[in-house]
């Protein structure tokens, strides 16, 4: 597909793949280039190894990010991914895995001193804990906060409000009050994709296809 | 933390204890609500434990829960000093999920503006960083040009600061052809004027050469293993920008220099800002002058909408615009990561799609993040007035660094 965007142009991703995956191919899950990016999926006990050797035999000196996601659906519903960048040879690459809440990442702050605050940020709001990181304090939540914002399952609006109290001269926890309901506008298209079943319709036998009529 | 009696550097003989103290939360220096836990031997810095977050607002869950385009006022707010550099990473990112082609003017205005914004946020930063260390002037002189740019953004957008102003697909509207030849008046006669002066009070300063020359020295090496971006890393003699190296819109058009440090101390990065502020102007004017005229957002009626005459014509028109300020558009699954050189340093967004209107998964990567993080090992053995002039020299913003 013809590049048609003004995004930020890196070095060619060709030949990329092939020569990485050659050398972390035991670790290796699945190597993917996608959008304009290579991303690799690699075993989770295995991940340290892995951005080692991009790191010592790749000229990836650089590692930019981790960022936490979180997909509930999946047996190990978390995903570590790791942004690193090449300033030789000018170029990015993101390498991933899968976590689940009792199964530790191996830290990388032994290969990146500023690892432990990225890792400390995804620990503090996925609950994804990290092996070998000596420092995994909470980061952003609050001093005293429960439980992992970012996660899908978690509401929007939290558990706790905090407000001063006059009678007590200091800022008082409680739990969230709402005036008015949450509210969730889904705009998804009806007319795409929305399957309305007339009450009873569900008895009848599929309608072969090209018989409904919109 | 407890208190340890050992024997001190700093009195011969005696022992006395280390201490700790607070600095912050709020805190004039600390430029936003940053606390920092510091261990100190005497005057001397042992120990720093920065505690951030206290101005975490979940703007990434907050996203998760909007529209593309609902999302995109919510990156104004992440550095306030320099909003339109936000948007920018934000839109690129959309963009290179839908592979979606930009028209040849929006992209110069994109570039203009963020160019502007650089020299708006290095305003900021310059007079901030001077204050700090002693100086009262020069902050008052550079807010003035602060002022002027804040001016130029409400003229565009009609917002002084949370503009709102690129969109996925080019930007909101187009700039009157005054506001152009202004700019490129200002460019010429007021900025080199007054930014000049200021500028003639502080960079040969013995005062300031005192408090900033050989102040937190970082070499190359522990630029690039901590992550530094942007003016951080290119004072550690690094010629590296993103403008140049991973052109996004127009850059790779436009002709200017990188400057560089040679010391990597926080009199070189201070100077870098200078520097990239005429660099700015440069790349500013060139824009000016090549600037075509065409469309200013993507004629593609599924991204942009229409305009508001078309609107009032055709029902076509009238269908894309009630569908994309109600449901918006969607974006094809996948997950890019783009990151752009904000005045900062490279600020990142990691966008996850699953196909549907909404972000599955947005990350924001803030510049702060890996250079406060070496704030404890840049001031250790320093004074406890230097932590200060590192602190400005960082160019830190809470609501990028918490979001």
């Amino acid at each position: 597909m013809a590049v048609l965007h003004s995004a930020p142009k890196f070095a060619s991703n060709e030949g990329v793949i092939d020569a990485i995956s050659e050398t972390i191919s035991v670790w290796l899950i699945e190597a993917i280039e996608a959008h304009g990016e290579v991303i690799f999926r690699v075993a989770r006990d295995d991940v340290a190894r892995v951005l080692q050797t991009l790191r010592d035999d790749h000229q990836y000196q650089q590692l930019m990010e981790i960022a936490g996601a979180d997909y509930p659906s999946r047996p190990e519903r978390f995903e570590v991914v790791y942004m690193l960048q090449s300033l030789t040879k000018n170029h990015r690459v993101m390498v991933k895995c899968s976590a689940s809440e009792d199964t530790p990442v191996p830290t990388v702050t032994t290969l990146w001193p500023n690892a432990g605050w990225l890792e400390r940020e995804v620990f503090d709001m996925y609950g994804v804990t990290f092996a070998g990181n000596a420092d995994l304090r909470r980061i952003l939540t609050d001093y005293g906060f429960e439980g992992h914002p970012f996660r899908k399952d978690f509401p929007m609006t939290g558990y706790t409000e905090l407000r001063y109290s006059e009678e007590e001269k200091r800022v008082v926890y409680e739990p969230v009050e709402l005036a008015q309901e949450m509210r969730s506008f889904d705009f998804l298209s009806p007319w795409e994709g929305a399957q309305y079943v007339l009450p009873g319709d569900e008895k009848a036998p599929a309608k072969p296809e090209g018989d409904a009529k919109k | 933390m407890s208190m340890t009696r050992e024997e001190s550097l700093t009195t011969t003989g005696e022992v006395i204890s280390n201490y700790t103290i607070n600095f912050g939360p709020q805190h004039p220096a600390a430029h936003g609500v940053l606390r920092m836990v510091m261990e100190l031997d005497g005057e001397v810095i042992e120990r720093i434990d920065p505690h951030v977050g206290l101005l975490h607002r979940g703007t990434e869950k907050l996203i998760e829960q909007k529209t593309y385009l609902q999302a995109l006022p919510y990156f104004d707010r992440l550095d306030y000093c320099s909003p339109l550099a936000m948007e920018h990473s934000y839109v690129l990112a959309i963009e290179k999920l839908l592979n979606l082609e930009v028209p040849i003017r929006a992209q110069y205005l994109r570039v203009l503006f963020a160019e502007l914004t650089r020299i708006c946020n290095h305003m900021l930063n310059i007079g901030a960083h001077v204050m700090d260390v002693g100086a009262m002037t020069p902050n008052l002189w550079v807010f003035e040009l602060r002022e002027d740019c804040l001016n130029f953004f409400e003229r565009a957008s009609g917002a002084r600061m949370h503009s709102a102003w690129f969109r996925p697909g080019g930007v909101h509207q187009d700039v009157p052809e005054k506001l152009l030849v202004d700019i490129g008046d200002w460019l010429d006669n007021r900025l080199p004027e007054l930014f000049g002066d200021a500028m003639s009070l502080v960079v040969d300063n013995r005062i300031f050469k005192q408090r900033n020359v050989d102040i937190a020295i970082v070499s190359r090496d522990d630029a690039i293993a901590w992550g530094f971006s942007g003016p951080m890393i290119r004072a550690a003699g690094i010629p590296w920008d993103l403008r140049k190296s991973q052109p996004y819109d127009v850059y790779d058009r436009m002709e200017f220099d990188i400057p560089v440090g040679t010391n990597s101390d926080c009199y070189d990065r201070f100077m870098v800002r200078v520097k990239e502020v005429y660099e700015s102007a440069k790349i500013i004017k060139q824009c000016l002058r090549d600037m075509p005229q065409g469309p200013i957002a993507s004629t593609d009626g599924k991204v942009s909408p229409p305009k508001r005459g078309e609107m009032k014509q055709s029902m076509e028109s009238l269908i894309h615009h009630f569908k994309l300020y109600t449901e918006g558009f969607h974006v094809p699954a996948g997950e890019v990561y783009v990151a752009t050189e904000s005045p900062k340093g490279e600020f990142g967004v990691y966008l996850v799609s699953d196909g549907t209107n909404k972000p599955y998964r947005c990350k924001i990567r803030p510049t702060a993040f890996s250079h406060l993080q070496a704030m404890d090992f840049m001031s250790r053995g320093h004074m406890l007035p230097d932590a200060t002039a590192i602190l400005g020299a960082i160019d830190v913003v809470f609501g990028e660094c918490d979001r």
